[in-house]
């Protein structure tokens, strides 16, 4: 008997029309365990870097984390991984919500596209029953109108659909995937697109097995209240916390201007009005006692969820303001567009055109191209709606800002790529320019291989506790951290930076925890993103095998987890490693810091890849691959003359 | 169920209840799961929302987060018994949910078909609060237990009568009765 998985994946091959249901190798998950970790071990085996991200083979995948429906509380972020064709590389997203419980109890661990459809298609998937059906007449549809649509169509409102809007369907790079409260981004949508996958609705009413059950329930039962009362877990952006920090501190327009001290007061109070007249509820995920994502109805605009800092990346990128924002993701988040990057090109394309790069020409009737001004109207706002349409619908200027910053800065030309500052491995980032380069910051940016530092950072604090008392206080509560972190954190004084030798180590310790999260599916909130505030997630290295082993019946420890971690850290980059990534690849945007060390920097990546057993060109080495069972990629890297 | 006499045929009873606040809801469905797991054999062996006595029904654009907790069984009904709050007001009957009812199917084992109802987590020794309300920490469900004077002669229906009423409004008196008789031939034999 298999325990919290179901031991099968779907294999659905889209040209061929054919369905499925594959045993799994209980092996492989107590290698990887599930999730991220097992998804990249299927894009390895069977997606050579020969394979271009738009052809046919590349595959799509879906897949549960190893904790879901289990009663482990917070466990539902499904993976989905791919390999996109705005970076030539490895793509992966996480989405809440209640899909990947939803797949469980449908019988399936992973759902696995391959292949392409002619025309647009949809799954059903009802426990053992798979239809690949048209979706023709849902052409155009927003992603939400069509989940509603199809909750009809197949008669089952209990039914989970994650779909594509217009964005996807016409094979824009930052489409999204939308699914009830949440959405997946980071460049999977347009691979669900390219697939003809218009949605995938799930149903599924099976039992899904625990290894030890009253041993788990005793540890699970407990963490709904702990949780629930622990202030320091969950989205508390999402609740106006933070709105200060990010206006404040994170760069408007083409992620250029800071406006310190820009926030007031008054914006505050006019801003949490604005939110409770447009929110209909706060809700949370499967199996979660938190409350991240708000439900808005904005007049005029399908119902939609917001969550995370997208209330502030289009408000932020064009200078606008929060009804605006709120405004234009309720028709952002129909389309299935990434609430980061799409903002972002956008206000890289308003630059262009200022600049004169971009001229009439290409902006038919842009807004504001007379030099008009009207008093207290932001141009930009209309030069938004305007740009939105064109990206979704790949019109004119809108095919090429489609491709992503990277690509469309090189389209363009002309002095363009100048304009492109704030991407790294051709990808958008948050926008954040600061003064002084920091240390461990600087190898998350530089050597994360999840393309966006939230995947990356967490446990470490951003900065020192001032007040020594507190922070000693701090340091004795810090159950999450290994000894060596609760030392430097008492060393560190404010306003400096950390040792380069405790930077690795917290790059290291930050990443570890997040590839733990993605293969067992809990959410970052509630664990490898929140330490570094208030030190206290509810799941960190030490509490996490218990869940695991009382679940799944896989024994391990915290070192064996550590090692897990580690293993899918190397397999992901070595997809990455044979699809050309080096040393060179690995910078942050020359301007994220306005002083830097460059000497250091060389020395951190060094120290960096030392530790990791990778060598000089960021490459894990035959050791390190075959010390972590990866025999297969060290050999595979030995016949593609990577290593020698 | 615990009583004590009052006079002839009387009784005094605990009764205890699920209070619903549907504006509290965050639609996380831990009720579904703590239920299930709870009635699993052995318990928490196996989670399955399809087999939960509370089911969280969700229309997520038209706010609508309704949990419902299965009841003795007729074809159509949740916990008659269950007080709702909606947009502030307090509904103790049916018919006042912002959806039309839609509780009929869904209260049935999803391989066997027999209804399910919620048996407030009946158990040795007791549960402090029943496993739904113990997880939903946002308070949409509480517990309260009130006092009430009953008729003892009320006769408390077991799962096997509802079992057998359902199959028997499903395949109607006679053909049940002939299986019933079928088994206990078989089963003697
Ligand atoms: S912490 Fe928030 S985002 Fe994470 S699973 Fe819970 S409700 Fe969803
Ligand atoms: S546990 Fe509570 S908040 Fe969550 S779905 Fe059930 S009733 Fe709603
Ligand atoms: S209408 Fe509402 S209260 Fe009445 S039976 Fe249906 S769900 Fe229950
Ligand atoms: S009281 Fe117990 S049996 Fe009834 S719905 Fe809640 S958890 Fe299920």
């Amino acid at each position: 008997m298999r325990y919290a998985e179901t031991g099968f994946d779907l294999e659905i091959d889209l040209s061929r029309g054919s369905i499925e249901r594959v045993a799994t190798d209980p092996k492989l998950t107590a290698l990887y365990l599930g999730g991220q970790g097992t998804a990249a071990k299927i894009l390895w085996d069977r997606v050579p870097p020969e394979i271009d991200p738009l052809d046919p083979e590349n595959l799509l995948i879906f897949s549960t984390g190893l904790l879901h429906s289990t009663p482990v509380p917070g466990a539902n972020r499904t993976s989905v991984d791919t390999f996109s064709p705005q970076t030539g590389r490895y793509s992966h997203s996480l989405f809440g919500g209640f899909f990947g419980p939803e797949m469980k109890y449908a019988g399936y661990d992973k759902f696995i596209f391959r292949g392409k459809a002619d025309d647009l298609v949809y799954l059903w998937i009802n426990n053992d029953k798979v239809e690949i059906r048209d979706a023709t007449h849902l052409r155009g549809k927003g992603a939400q109108e069509t989940a509603l649509i199809l909750k009809e169509e197949v008669g089952d409102d209990n039914a989970q659909v994650a779909s594509i809007g217009l964005a996807g369907e016409n094979r824009v790079y930052m489409a999204s995937i939308e699914h009830a409260n949440s959405s997946a981004s980071r460049g999977v949508g347009v691979i669900m697109g390219d697939k003809r996958i218009k949605a995938i609705v799930v149903r599924g009413t099976k039992d899904v097995y625990i290894a030890q059950p009253t041993e788990l329930a005793e540890i699970s039962i407990p963490m709904y209240k702990e949780m629930y009362d622990n202030k320091d877990c969950g989205d508390s952006m999402a609740h106006g916390e933070g709105d200060e920090f990010h206006v404040d501190n994170f760069a408007w327009g083409n992620a250029r201007t800071r406006r310190n001290q820009f926030f007031t007061k008054e914006m505050e109070e006019e801003w949490i009005s604005l939110e409770d007249k447009l929110r209909m509820r706060w809700t949370g995920c499967h199996n979660c006692p938190k409350d991240c994502h708000q439900a808005i109805n904005y007049p005029g605009r399908m119902p939609y969820f917001q969550k995370c800092y997208s209330k502030l990346t289009y408000a932020m990128g064009s200078f606008g303001d929060l009804d605006f924002d709120y405004n234009i993701i309720g028709i952002t988040q129909e389309y299935g567009m990434d609430a980061y990057s799409t903002p972002q090109t956008i206000a890289f394309a308003i630059e262009l055109y200022e600049a004169g790069i971009l001229t009439d020409k290409d902006l038919p009737d842009f807004p504001g191209a007379d030099g008009e001004t009207v008093e207290g109207y932001n141009i930009n706002t209309s030069r938004f709606f305007y740009l939105v349409e064109k990206i979704a619908r790949r019109e004119g200027i809108g095919d090429v800002l489609a491709n992503g910053i990277y690509a469309a800065a090189r389209q363009i030309g002309n002095g363009a790529e100048e304009y492109d500052h704030n991407t790294i491995k051709k990808f958008e980032q948050v926008p954040i320019k600061l003064g002084y380069v920091n240390y461990p910051y600087f190898l998350m940016y530089a050597t994360g291989e999840k393309m966006n530092i939230t995947q990356i950072e967490g446990s470490y604090p951003q900065a020192p506790i001032v007040d020594k008392k507190e922070r000693e206080e701090f340091v004795k509560n810090w159950d999450a951290a290994p000894e060596r972190f609760k030392k430097w954190f008492m060393e560190w004084e404010p306003r400096t930076n950390v040792s380069l030798e405790a930077a690795v180590h917290i790059c290291d310790w930050n990443e570890a925890m997040h590839y733990i999260d993605d293969a067992i599916g809990t959410c970052a909130f509630l664990s490898s993103f929140r330490g570094q505030f208030g030190g206290r997630p509810p799941y960190h290295i030490y509490n996490m095998p218990d869940f695991i082993t009382r679940a799944s019946g896989i024994e391990l420890d915290s070192d064996e987890l550590w090692e897990v971690a580690r293993r899918n850290r190397n397999l992901v980059r070595a997809l990455n490693i044979r699809r050309g990534l080096r040393r060179a690849d690995e910078r942050p945007p020359e301007d994220h810091w306005q002083k830097r060390e460059p000497e250091n920097e060389q020395k951190l990546l060094d120290m960096y890849y030392e530790f990791k057993g990778w060598n000089n060109d960021g490459i894990p080495t035959r050791e390190t691959l075959d010390k972590l069972g990866l025999n297969y990629v060290s050999k595979d890297f030995i016949q593609r003359g990577i290593l020698e | 169920m615990t009583g004590e006499a009052v006079s002839n045929g009387l009784k005094k009873r605990i009764i205890k209840e699920i209070k619903v606040n549907l504006d509290k809801c965050i639609g996380c469905r831990a009720c579904e799961m703590a239920c299930s797991g709870f009635h699993a054999e052995p318990k928490f062996s196996s989670t399955n929302p399809a087999r939960s006595r509370i089911r969280v029904i969700v229309e997520d654009r038209k706010d609508v987060y309704l949990p419902i907790r299965a009841g003795d069984y007729s074809s159509a009904e949740c916990a008659g018994r269950n007080t709702y709050t909606i947009n502030g007001k307090d509904y103790s009957q049916c018919s006042f949910c912002t959806v039309s009812c839609p509780s009929r199917d869904l209260f049935k084992e999803p391989d066997s078909d027999l209804p399910l109802k919620c048996d407030m987590c009946e158990s040795v020794p007791p549960l402090a609060e029943p496993m739904c309300v113990q997880v939903c920490c946002c308070d949409a469900l509480t517990y309260v237990e009130r006092e009430e004077v009953v008729d003892v002669k009320e006769v408390r229906r077991d799962e096997i009568d509802l079992g057998l009423e359902s199959l028997i409004s499903k395949h109607g008196i006679e053909k049940v009765a002939k299986i019933v008789a079928q088994i206990a031939r078989t089963s003697k034999g």
